[in-house]
């Protein structure tokens, strides 16, 4: 059996060198600055397409809450704002390279200690707590550590030290999850 | 001038201009699943501190982008006070994160990664997903409760070179020397936890370590353009426009854009404290003594439809600050041609008894806020708003 580290993809290509990949990932996050202004993002796209589902399933809803208002309410689409078309092309690229690279199959992954179910919950525990962390934040690891970190933003540097302290402080009470 | 950041909304229209924010998008999808960001397992061994790819990921890109983007602006390139900075709200900020941390340990992914393990069918990427959007949904439904707590400690837009008094280049030179040593440790760590042999890593990395310290060194002796340096890349453009008087705005058009709806209109009210107390305009601020670099900042962050006006006494003797202002970037900035003195005039009927010179009216003079159909009369419209490069939100808004 091969060694447990680097974690290593299933099946099709191995992943690339971590510095390749950070060289790559800060080229196009300078590149995002340069032609636009504006860094990289995901929780504020999928905030607006789930805004856009609300809005179509329960408009008076939406108009009587106003965090959902300034996306929603009366005439706006809260599709119409780049950071939705990031997000797609975000999704479309993360499925076009697992499709090429052969990395791409149903597949769950886990800990050896973990049945699926269990995998499965935590990780909508996980994401639900992420998905509120980030609005709370005003970002998320994407916009917030990376976008903002490289150009200087004191909040975020603050908030790295939120997410690893909280990542890490939990670590021991979650090892069974992982390993 | 800059050329860079682009306007690529206003320049393309909203067709052309999302399709290049998706194909960035894609590109940042694509490297995001190709360093393999889509795989909980890789993701979570942070945590445990046998593969350390996340942290090495981050802070190249980091690092990487941080110095492009400080060589493109020191080299006139691009211009760092129209990029979105995300503004500081200090602890919604570290409670937000905290909160996000848990949710990394427990659920494996952070936002932008689960997207990709979704789109590359990992089911647990697909749960996380669900459960973003649940959280994300959720926030929108409480975050009324909490309103005070989610706008506290704001500080705006404030950089690490504000909080530190550092420049930027030296910052970038710290910065960068501090992802090196941090990655040596990562990789010692790798050695003794995750059994990873060091021999494994490529070794153009210590070329790569070697171009990336050159190029924070060169950034930082470079500089970042200054006041002076930066009105002077403008100064063609620019001085033409004070020269032809294109930025004095008659009173008469000040007047109609305070009552246009679709404007948000800021006095700037510039004047000593005296003059200012013995009458102002309604709703103007008074801005004496105030460093005007820092100020642009904020104007620069307010929404893209303001207009910014400065209020002098005579309004000639705005010129000075109009160029300190436009010099960092602060947009649809004018002059009230004839200052305060002028709309007194302008606006007093000439049969009421005059101010007595030591009365302090401040906004109660009724040419504080006259009637514009009290008030006729032609002017040569000068105010054009041009649209905002940067967006009005970061990445997440």
């Amino acid at each position: 059996m091969s060694a447990r580290f680097p974690v290593t993809p299933s099946t099709g290509k191995p992943y690339w060198n971590p510095y390749l990949g950070g060289i790559m990932l800060g080229v196009v996050l300078f590149i995002a600055y340069l032609i636009t202004g504006s860094g990289l993002g995901a929780s504020g796209g999928m905030n607006r397409l789930l805004v856009w589902v609300q809005d179509a399933l329960m408009p008076e809803h939406v108009d009587q809450v106003p965090y959902l208002l300034k996306m929603a309410g009366g005439e706006l689409n809260p599709l119409k704002n780049w950071i939705v078309y990031l997000t797609i092309g975000t999704i479309a690229g993360g499925f076009a390279s697992g499709l090429l690279s052969g990395r791409s199959h149903w597949e769950t992954n886990k800990g050896p200690q973990i049945g699926k179910g269990t995998r499965w919950i935590l990780a909508f525990i996980g994401g639900a707590l992420m998905g509120y962390g980030a609005r709370l934040a005003r970002g998320c690891t994407s916009g917030q550590i990376l976008s903002g970190g490289a150009v200087m933003s004191t909040g975020s540097w603050l908030m790295m030290i939120g997410v690893f302290g909280g990542a890490y402080l939990l670590a021991y009470s979650f090892r069974k999850t992982w390993n | 001038m800059t050329d860079f950041p682009l306007n690529v909304i206003a320049s393309l229209g909203t067709g052309q201009a999302f399709f290049i924010y998706a194909v960035i998008g894609f590109a940042f999808g694509w490297v995001l699943e190709s360093s393999g960001f889509g795989n909980s397992r890789k993701l979570a061994a942070q945590f445990y501190f046998q593969e350390l790819t996340v942290l090495k990921v981050m802070f190249t890109a980091i690092v990487t982008a941080m110095t492009l983007v400080f060589a493109a602006s020191g080299a006139g390139l691009l211009d760092y006070n129209l990029l979105w900075v995300p503004p500081t709200y200090i602890w919604p900020g570290i409670v937000g994160g905290f909160v996000m941390g848990v949710g990394f340990i427990i659920g494996g992914f952070c936002p932008g990664t689960s997207l990709v393990a979704a789109a590359t069918l990992k089911v647990d990427g697909i749960f996380f997903v669900l459960g973003a959007l649940f959280g994300i949904a959720l926030f929108g439904e409480t975050i009324g409760f909490y309103e005070h707590f989610f706008n506290s400690s704001f500080l705006g837009r404030i950089t690490l070179s504000d909080s530190t008094g550092l420049t930027e280049g030296t910052l970038t030179v710290v910065i960068v020397l501090g992802a090196i040593g941090v990655f040596a440790g990562a990789e010692w760590l790798e050695e003794r936890v995750g059994k990873i042999p060091r021999a494994q890593a490529p070794r153009w990395r210590y070329g790569a370590g070697a171009l990336l310290i050159l190029g924070a060194v060169l950034v930082a002796l470079n500089g970042q353009p200054g006041s002076a340096e930066r009105w002077e890349r403008i100064a063609s453009v620019e001085q033409l426009r004070l020269d032809h008087r294109e930025v004095h705005v008659d009173p008469l058009e000040v007047l109609s854009l305070l009552h246009d709806d679709a404007l948000r209109v800021q006095l700037l009210d510039l004047r000593g404290e005296f003059e200012f107390n013995r009458f102002h305009i309604r709703d103007a601020r008074h801005l004496a003594g105030s460093p005007l670099p820092e100020l642009a900042a904020e104007l620069i962050a307010m929404p893209a439809n303001t207009v910014f006006v400065l209020i002098g006494r005579t309004g000639d003797d705005m010129e000075q600050p109009w160029r300190a202002l436009r010099a960092e970037s602060v947009p649809n900035l004018y002059i009230l041609d004839g200052g305060a003195e002028g709309w007194l005039r302008r606006f007093t009927n000439p049969s009421a008894p005059p101010v007595a010179p030591r009365l302090a009216l401040g906004d109660r003079h009724p040419a504080s806020d006259p009637n514009p159909r009290l008030f006729e009369g032609s002017f040569e419209p000068k105010v054009e708003m041009e649209i905002k490069r940067a967006p009005s939100g970061g990445g997440c808004g």
